[in-house]
């Protein structure tokens, strides 16, 4: 049904290619060759079966963060709490890992399904404040973060009982590691995670474009003030936006507590995993699809970086500056197309000019 | 013949798109020169271009004689051109003489001198028989007041070709006697005006000529004399012949569908707008709500259709009690709603047609099922709906956006009588419409009628209500203060009455 405008792809795509030409400026001012520079980032993200794993495992919760920003960004709201309900979501899924002993087909899918119900909860906060109070969802979203960081940290040390630095192990029926998936990409830890976050773009699809609620949600998202003429409730649709939008959030941190570290480490600060969200979501156009792309460029640009440090012994901070780079590009997208516009415009004048 | 402004051959092209194409204006000194055109004819672009908003493709400007090329509004402003803005650019919480002044302030020093401003404001306002009352403030006075001060901006500004973009749209019929009297007085002490409008009766009362464009195109420009009345005008405004004076067959009243009791509802600032009013609609009839913008209609609106929940009184539909229910409540309980602004509440303008058409049935099937939407049964309800309401689009997947104003206002009719509503409420809904549309949501209004729904027609537009209206209810500051038959009424009548039955035209 739905078509995408060829500017909705090219804004995307030039800012990406503007994000690498200022990162190879940056190499060339700092005295590095940039074209060894990308020779083993690109290596490094996509170069050899290792590389490729870990990029893909990289992904995973960059998807599932991807997914819970756009969510709530197609119901017109900015979900900034992500970070919070990836750590809240996180702790939950560890917990049952750690201290329930069940088959593996009933104990993942219960870790999942913490992380969710946990990340949801956490969620509701905003959401709630939102339609009851009018709070900006911004403020106490990014508020939340803060109390999940250090709720996370309480809840690992008294409830957990972490008295080193890390949790225990969770048990193996809780775990997505896959020793198939390790040994062909010459043991990356991909896990199956990417297949979860797959199948979560999926059900996101579905959810905006196909259900009643999706029908809603979006409608509320564009115009509030036609979806309540219209006789939907918009307080109900917020606060089930953040719900859902916290519960893709949740499973994010599933990724890494059931599938990357198989625990969780006391940390005085954020993952990052939420807030690459936001960036995720909006390279991604806030589409299911575009959510997967941006992620795996993203996620391959992080591991390509380390690659890059050690080949080309460039700082591997420099993938941020092009990741920083290509966030801007995307969000001054208006001033991209004007400036397309203008060649365009100009181009005609000079055809009817001859 | 002396001209003061012409304007040549004017092109303008956005893209592909022509909105002026070869558009000649000559306005003489001294003279009232309309620019007639129905909405979207280009009008509004080709006064852009004289003010220096838009650069045109092709053409040229004179202005008094003398080839200009005005780049911006700086320029129009040092030729003499003045324009006053349909919608008012006001600092609300200045005075009025703070205001005129804004931006050329007489200095003293470095400091504003406020009595040789406040002097030279009551000099123009008393030149030109314009009065006000120079230390009020904006929030304050009326919407006719507001106008003043917008002409003697541009006065102030040593402007003598002024620009009026739709002046009367805002005003009550003695508020534009007062205006018409304003412009002679200003041609009579030298100005030259060009008088932007789609309303003929205002130009056969007070232009010189008229210049008529449509779509973009020029069509002519006639002398405004005995020789032209107001159905040739319209002819070459719209290209074929237009029937002013539709008879629809009359009423037949039956039983009362919508009794409002006594209803009291505060606007967004907590002030009381609607204060006790009464109503009563009967099955096959249109009520007509009479009134000035900011006398209670729309939170009346929203009371009866459950967008604001009333402080007190009652809404009675059929019999039954519904005062205070929530908008689908209302909706299912068999009220039709053809919002003011269709653009903020009557259509999700991002959505495409086909989803517009089922935002209240949405979650009804055939259109959806268990929480699963049939998108296939939804685009065949919106494909019926535009081929039965004739709504032009290209297919029921482009944006509402993507539509012009009188195609969406088809597609919300099409909607909400589709529901067939024992009460159709049509608030303002041919606002900024062609004179085509116009014709067509008045027939359909009457249609509903003839079909013993009961219709509550509110406009700001007087002609339009006693047009359509079987009964006209007038209000005033949140009261029904008459009921009129529309054939023995005046216009001058409901004015009275919708000014509180004070003449509001001596001071304010």
């Amino acid at each position: 049904m739905k078509k995408l405008s060829l500017n909705q792809l090219l804004i995307p795509l030039l800012s990406i290619v503007l994000g690498l030409l200022v990162g190879a400026v940056v190499m060339l001012i700092g005295g590095y060759d940039p074209i060894r520079g990308f020779d083993s980032l690109i290596n490094g993200m996509f170069g050899s079966p290792y590389a490729i794993g870990e990029t893909l495992r990289a992904a995973a919760p960059l998807i599932f963060s991807g997914l819970a920003v756009a969510f709530a960004f197609r119901t017109g709201l900015f979900n900034i709490g992500v970070e919070g309900q990836v750590l809240i979501g996180w702790v939950a899924a560890v917990y049952v890992g750690i201290n329930f002993d069940l088959p593996m087909f009933i104990h993942i899918p219960l870790a999942l399904l913490a992380a969710m119900l946990a990340a949801a909860i956490w969620a509701f906060v905003p959401g709630f404040l939102k339609a009851k109070f009018y709070v900006h969802e911004v403020i106490t979203s990014i508020m939340m973060n803060y109390i999940a960081l250090y709720t996370t940290n309480a809840i690992l040390r008294n409830v957990i009982g972490v008295t080193n630095e890390r949790t225990e192990s969770i048990k193996d029926s809780a775990s997505l590691s896959s020793p198939w998936l390790q040994e062909i990409t010459t043991y990356s830890r991909l896990h199956w995670g990417v297949l979860v976050a797959v199948l979560a773009a999926i059900v996101y699809y579905y959810i905006l474009q196909r259900t009643t609620l999706g029908y809603e949600l979006r409608a509320v998202g564009f115009n509030k003030h036609a979806s309540q003429y219209a006789g939907m409730s918009v307080n109900r649709n917020i606060v089930l936006s953040f719900v859902i939008s916290g519960m893709f959030a949740g499973l994010a941190g599933a990724m890494e507590g059931l599938g990357t570290f198989n625990g969780m480490t006391l940390s005085a600060s954020f993952t990052g995993v939420g807030f690459d969200g936001i960036a995720v979501a909006l390279l991604g156009a806030n589409t299911a699809v575009g959510v997967i792309l941006a992620a795996i460029l993203f996620a391959g640009l992080n591991i390509g970086g380390l690659a890059m440090q050690a080949g080309a012994d460039i700082p591997s901070e420099l993938v941020k500056v092009i990741i920083a780079t290509i966030v801007i590009f995307v969000a001054s997208g208006y001033a991209i197309n004007y400036v397309i516009e203008k060649i365009k415009g100009n181009r005609k004048k000079g055809v009817e000019k001859k | 013949m002396e001209y003061v402004i012409e304007m040549l051959n004017i092109r303008k092209e956005f893209g592909t798109f022509v909105a002026n194409d070869n558009i000649t204006l000559q306005l003489r000194k001294g003279e009232i020169h309309a620019l007639l055109g129905e909405n979207g004819a280009g009008k509004s672009t080709l006064m852009n271009v004289l003010f220096g908003l838009y650069q045109p493709e092709g053409g040229e400007i004179r202005v008094r004689g003398e080839k200009v090329n005005i780049e911006n509004p700086n320029i129009a402003n040092d030729l003499g051109i003045g324009m006053v803005h349909q919608h008012f650019m006001l600092v609300e919480k200045f005075t009025v003489t703070e205001n005129i002044i804004l931006g050329l302030e007489p200095k003293n020093g470095v400091t504003i001198d406020r009595a040789a401003a406040r002097k030279k404001v009551m000099e123009i306002s008393e030149q030109y028989g314009l009065r006000i009352d120079p230390d009020a403030k904006i929030e304050d006075i009326s919407v006719g007041m507001q106008q003043r001060v917008e002409i003697l901006k541009t006065l102030y500004r040593g402007a003598d070709i002024l620009i009026f973009d739709e002046p009367t749209a805002v005003l009550t019929p003695q508020e534009i006697q007062e205006l018409i009297q304003i412009m002679k007085r200003l041609i009579a002490e030298g100005k030259s005006i060009i008088l932007i409008t789609h309303k003929l009766k205002e130009i056969m009362q007070v232009a010189d000529r008229c210049t008529v464009i449509r779509r973009g195109r020029y069509i002519g420009t006639v002398d405004v004399d005995d020789t032209i009345n107001e159905d040739g005008l319209a002819e070459m405004m719209v290209g074929r012949e237009v029937n002013f004076d539709a008879e629809y067959s009359k009423a037949d009243p039956q039983q009362v569908v919508l009794d409002v009791q006594g209803l009291v509802v505060k606007d967004s600032r907590g002030l009381e707008v609607v204060e006790g009013l009464d109503l009563q609609i009967r099955a096959g009839e249109i009520l007509g709500i009479a009134g000035i913008d900011g006398n209670g209609q729309t939170e009346l609106i929203e009371a009866i259709t459950g967008l604001k929940k009333p402080e007190s009184g009652k809404v009675m539909l059929n019999g039954k009690d519904v005062t205070g229910h929530l908008p689908r409540k209302m909706t299912e309980a068999g009220i039709g709603h053809i919002p003011q602004d269709r653009h903020k509440h009557g259509l999700v303008l991002d959505y495409s047609i086909r989803d517009n058409m089922v935002l209240q049935t949405y979650y009804k099937e055939p259109f959806s099922k268990r929480g699963l939407m049939n998108y296939k049964a939804v685009a065949e309800k919106a494909k019926a709906l535009i081929e039965k309401f004739d709504v032009r689009t290209p297919s029921v997947d482009v944006p509402a956006r993507a539509l012009s104003g009188g195609n969406q206002q088809k597609a919300i009719i099409a909607r909400e009588v589709d529901r067939s509503p024992d009460l159709l409420i049509a608030a303002q809904p041919t606002r900024g419409l062609d004179v085509g549309a116009i014709e067509f949501i008045h027939e359909q209004l009457v249609k509903e009628r003839e079909k013993g729904r009961a219709v509550l027609l509110i406009s700001f537009e007087l002609d339009e209500i006693l047009h359509v209206s079987d009964r006209i209810a007038v209000l005033y500051e949140g009261k029904i203060v008459g009921i009129r038959d529309p054939k023995e009424t005046t216009e001058q009548e409901l004015g009275f009455l919708m000014a509180g039955g004070q003449r509001g035209d001596e001071t304010e």
